[in-house]
């Protein structure tokens, strides 16, 4: 049975259902909205980059361009190389803050 | 030009995260010929058409991202040729000794105004495409993945569009193919290039951050083949970027994909021939939508802001 984590976005206190086996990124897409700057999906591109303030993840290899390992430990990551294993609570950084916390889409969720 | 100097796009030396997951991707997913590992641990592909040992080689590291690019140039001769051009003009070479990669000669090796690295060499290993050069059968190409006939080009990305622009054709005899001029009608934006009778070799994009890597390209049979390999990366839930479409500039049919350390690949099929005598082609800033992708009529967020 397919089973969904709430992903928390910090910043607007907003949130949507992700499946365990997806990616952050992939919950967000999922969504269908405008304004979430989707780039390669397989953490090379670092525009998806936020921080897990809360909450378990898997994670698989992201770009050290994007990500240091400092930043990776302290739940720094890229959002398409984490899949949730609980609730998580999290804040947009990088390329993705402007659309995600300032969209009227994002208001309306 | 008529084909001497520098013939073609060649090989391109590729970052990626995880090299294991990878070589099982670019053979099982793209359909390369794994083409072996050298004591580095880089690991080596052809497509199945290709005669000459390599075109893509995987390098593992902890960025994704292009080491370099490289053009095969006629001979030994115009190697040297161009190595004292390049000195002659300002750029300084290095020369890479023959087999420090599989099956390939010497290179002359340089940086680009744009930061990226580029490659020259003249010998590579002919290890044919399997058909044999006396009484061949045609290579069907059946079997599992996109089996690309060639690596064909890469989009570059980085500041200065012009300098770069200005080495590739006034040094090595590129010629302007087609240009998208930014909002004050005069800069240019982006550039395609080409150093043979194909719409382009290479491609450049203004860029604020140098030596980025927009896409490498893989040149397909057909439109039925794009959809094909439309289908292929469906079914191995390969992250699409844009398409199936087309281009306006060199009418191209594409794909924008992402291998699995997010390097964009391209998949395209078709374009015009270009010869030197022909009037380059300008697009204006008001068009660049459907310059790009001619169905849609206006870019993705992607185009621009996402490169490795
Ligand atoms: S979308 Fe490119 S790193 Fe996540
Ligand atoms: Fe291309």
């Amino acid at each position: 049975m397919a089973s969904y984590r709430t992903i928390t976005i910090a910043e607007t206190c907003e949130s949507y259902r992700c499946l365990q086996e997806r990616s952050v990124l992939e919950g967000m897409e999922a969504l269908g909205r405008k304004g979430i700057p989707v780039g390669c999906r397989r953490g090379g591109c670092g525009v998806c980059k936020v921080q897990v303030i809360e909450g378990q993840f898997t994670k698989r290899v992201m770009s050290r361009a994007h990500v240091s390992a400092e930043e990776e430990a302290s739940g720094c990551v890229l959002s398409c190389c984490i899949r949730p294993s609980s609730d998580l609570r999290l804040r947009i950084v990088g390329a993705m803050k402007k659309n995600v916390c300032h969209s009227p889409a994002m208001a309306a969720l | 030009m008529a084909m001497t100097g520098v013939l073609r796009p060649g090989h391109a030396q590729l970052r990626v995260l995880d090299l294991e997951e990878s070589v099982k991707w670019y053979t099982d997913v793209m359909g390369l010929v794994p083409m072996g590992r050298d004591k580095q641990g880089r690991a080596y592909f052809k497509t199945r058409a290709e005669r000459d040992h390599n075109s893509i080689i995987l390098r593992q590291a902890d960025q994704a991202g292009i080491d370099f690019f490289a053009f095969k140039v006629l001979d030994k001769t115009t190697l040297e040729d161009f190595d004292r051009k390049l000195n002659a003009y300002g750029v300084k070479t290095e020369r890479i000794p023959a087999g420090e990669l599989l099956g390939t000669g010497e290179r002359v090796r340089f940086k680009i105004p744009t930061g990226h690295t580029i490659e020259l060499y003249a010998e590579k290993k002919d290890v044919g495409n399997g058909m044999g050069y006396n009484d061949p059968e045609v290579d069907v190409l059946s079997g599992p993945g996109i089996r690309p006939i060639r690596m064909d080009h890469a989009l570059l990305y980085g500041a200065d569009l012009d300098g770069s622009t200005k080495l590739f054709t006034e040094v090595l005899g590129f010629t302007l193919v087609e240009r998208v001029k930014m909002e004050d009608g005069k800069t240019d934006l982006a550039v395609w290039l080409t150093c043979s009778a194909k719409a382009h070799d290479l491609a450049m994009v203004r860029h604020a951050e140098d030596d980025k890597l927009h896409h490498v390209s893989f040149q397909l049979q057909s439109w039925e083949g794009v959809l094909r390999a439309a289908d292929i990366m469906s079914i191995n839930r390969v992250s699409i970027d844009m398409g199936p479409t087309r281009h306006g500039i060199t009418q191209g049919t594409t794909i924008y994909f992402f291998e699995p350390s997010g390097n964009r690949l391209e998949t395209f099929s078709g374009g015009y021939d270009h010869y030197p005598d022909m009037h380059p082609i300008t697009w204006s800033w008001e068009e660049v939508g459907r310059s790009i992708f001619y169905h849609d009529r206006k870019l993705n967020d992607a185009f621009l802001g996402v490169v490795t």
